[in-house]
């Protein structure tokens, strides 16, 4: 955590501009530069920020996510999309799409869902890992043995 | 198409992810580890009797055709690993009901080993070059977190070493492949067979082979690059280390025999006798080491690398005949390494001690254990009936009809200093009078007995059976050295680059 009034405000103030350009990329994404890992790991960038600007403990009891838990449901859910092919007869992971796009989003199919799993799964690994770094201080302090009550400064 | 093949990678992956949500309810998580374990299990069973009545099973991811999407085959060599990996995963599973503390099972371990499952059958049923490197990241990953579950100083240092020797092969494996898609311009591993064995420019071809064998090399613990092996193998807990012991380096071997058999079949001739001399000097080291150690598990894990070794031996001699007994060899040692390693842990864990020093008394106290210990130790040493004689003699079967002879005489020399390391353990931990009083000792068991007598029932099932095992591995090798057959039902009858050239022209 680093302790600055000025971080701490921009970062609330870019919370949610990250987000929404988390969900930008996760949307354009199908043909263009973009998709699920990008964004998932701009949506993660967002809660980083939050970690580095107000505190591992600040972020674990706002959102009151399961980070861990957040990427197993984005795995289960990503793998979910691939079973139409297969309930089909079909191979697994075979993309099935609308056949009208949607004005405003594009077109959409399992393949968009399966991102969106892609998408929860990367926020949740890397703000875990970022969280359990972050906490590993205040879990495992550092042990310095102690004092010697006649120790000499070492000299330098 | 055989789309059936995503069924062992979905069940271990969904049951995975659902363990991981339920971490907290051990009884369920419990119950669906076991249960996704059995699927595989039985789809492993399923798919040995398929491939051997109908051959090589294939299907394409996401519906792709062959030499552009990823391709996930099934050959006789494919499905004695899936077997095995369900297998051991089963057993481990149900030796760690017994053994391991509940802090650590709620800490993921269930879940982890799901993945390692996950992992290792996909490792196992890939026909993409890339795509192999990416499940050997998915069971590393799940093997890191396996190795250092418990957080000790000394899992530590072991994962350390195991972590940094894994990511240099990792990273010769990426830069391999990335080679020979400059070289060949494909990573299907039946249109780079195809098209690495009509290359022109063979010096080449043999570097970018170097790079997969260093990679392979380093992940299966042969020498130069074992060291990391028995330095991390006793440090985590003894169902994990069975696992381990039993599967993790045989991935290695398996991959050696795919990429050497069947992808770069061409240098397979030109690099046997490096292959060969790399076998000869692992199966040595790891005996002599194995000499020096004091530890059942330490012992253990340096015959692991002496008897990669002999694996090894059978890719090295190039035949039908040599990769048959390698095969046979491999699916023999990791069911009877990853027994050895629940009967000593189970006496480990009875005893708290895995120190020589220690323990004792065993064999008294436990007469059963004892009886397995023998049986497991004697089919590792490969004394016939039990199921390492065949493979061994397939072995020197193949070297001696090869004039072979001094990686011959070497691996039946070393069959002798295994006995010696076995029975050094006998003595010290069986024989021995006890090591200070034992009355108060816990008693093994049915949960810890029974995983090591369904693993020795298959051991012995395998040598008394000998002969239909034998015939599998024939097919197996066959089919691993089979590229024309490969390509055909890979890209259909007119191979691989028909269907590229056909794409091209729409």
């Amino acid at each position: 955590m680093y302790d600055s009034i000025i971080l701490r405000n921009v970062s609330r103030l870019m919370f949610p501009i990250l987000l929404l350009l988390s969900l930008f990329m996760l949307v354009r994404g199908h043909n263009l530069p973009g998709g699920g890992f990008i964004g998932g790991l701009v949506a993660a960038s967002a809660f980083i920020l939050q970690i580095i600007a107000a505190g591992p403990t600040y972020v674990r009891t706002s959102f009151q996510i399961n980070f861990l838990n957040l990427a197993a449901f984005g795995v289960i859910f990503a793998a979910l999309w691939g079973l139409p092919g297969l309930v089909t007869g079909e191979a697994y992971m075979l993309a099935f799409w609308l056949k009208e796009p949607i004005p405003g989003i594009g077109k959409l199919g399992t393949p968009v869902l399966f991102d969106i799993g892609v998408y929860l799964t990367v926020i949740g690994v890397t703000t875990q890992l970022a969280l359990v770094l972050a906490e590993e201080p205040t879990l495992y302090p550092i042990q310095r043995p102690p004092a010697r009550p006649n120790a000499t400064a070492p000299e330098v | 198409m055989a789309h059936h093949l995503f069924l062992p990678l979905i069940v271990p992956l969904f049951s995975a992810g659902v363990a991981t949500l339920i971490s907290q309810r051990l009884a369920w998580a419990r119950v669906i580890a076991v249960a996704a374990t059995l699927f595989n299990l039985g789809y492993g069973t399923w798919l040995l009797v398929t491939v051997a009545t109908t051959g090589r099973q294939v299907t394409q991811g996401g519906g792709w055709v062959a030499p552009f999407g990823i391709t996930l085959m099934a050959d006789g060599l494919s499905a004695i690993m899936l077997f095995l990996t369900a297998l051991l995963t089963l057993v481990t599973i149900l030796f760690s009901f017994a053994t391991i503390d509940a802090r650590q099972e709620r800490f993921y371990y269930y879940p982890l080993l799901l993945l390692l499952m996950f992992g290792c059958s996909g490792a196992f049923l890939t026909g993409d070059l890339f795509n192999l490197y990416v499940w050997f990241e998915i069971l590393l990953v799940a093997s890191f977190g396996l190795i250092t579950l418990g957080g000790s100083r000394a899992q530590l240092e072991g994962g350390l070493k195991y972590v940094v020797l894994n990511l240099f092969a990792s990273l010769c494996f990426l830069v391999g492949a990335g080679l020979v898609y400059g070289v060949a311009g494909t990573l299907n591993m039946a249109h780079l067979a195809e098209r690495l064995n009509a290359i022109q420019e063979p010096t080449l071809v043999t570097a970018v082979a170097g790079f997969f064998l260093i990679a392979f090399g380093g992940k299966a613990a042969l020498a130069p690059l074992f060291f990391w092996l028995p330095t991390s193998y006793h440090t985590p807990s003894i169902a994990v280390t069975a696992l381990f012991g039993g599967l993790l380096s045989k991935v290695g071997i398996y991959a050696l025999y795919r990429v050497f058999g069947t992808v770069f079949q061409s240098e397979l001739g030109r690099l046997a006798p490096l292959i060969l001399a790399v076998a000869g000097v692992t199966m040595v080291v790891g005996v002599i080491g194995a000499m020096a150690q004091v530890n059942v598990r330490r012992i253990l894990a340096f015959h692991i690398v002496s008897q990669v070794g002999y694996m090894a031996m059978g890719l090295g001699l190039a035949s039908v005949a040599g990769l048959t007994a390698g095969i046979l060899f491999m699916a023999h040692n990791i069911v009877v390494k990853t027994a050895l390693f629940l009967i000593g842990g189970a006496a480990e864990h009875l005893t708290g001690s895995g120190e020589l020093k220690q323990m004792g008394g065993m064999a008294r106290r436990e007469p059963f254990l004892a009886v397995l210990w023998l049986l497991a130790s004697f089919a590792l040493v490969g004394i016939p009936p039990l199921s390492g004689f065949f493979g061994k003699l397939g072995l020197i079967q193949a070297g001696v009809a090869q004039e072979q002879w001094l990686i011959v005489g070497v691996a039946a020399g070393v069959s002798l200093f295994t006995l010696f390391s076995m029975l050094k353990i006998w003595n010290e931990v069986f024989w021995k009078k006890a090591y200070g009083d034992m009355s108060r000792l816990p008693r093994a068991g049915a949960g810890l007995l029974a995983p090591a007598v369904i693993l020795v029932a298959v051991s012995i099932a395998l040598g008394l059976g000998a002969a239909p095992a034998l015939e599998y591995s024939v097919l197996a090798a066959e089919q691993t050295l089979d590229t024309v057959g490969l390509a055909r039902d890979v890209c259909g009858a007119g191979g691989c680059d028909a269907v590229e050239l056909a794409v091209a022209r729409e």
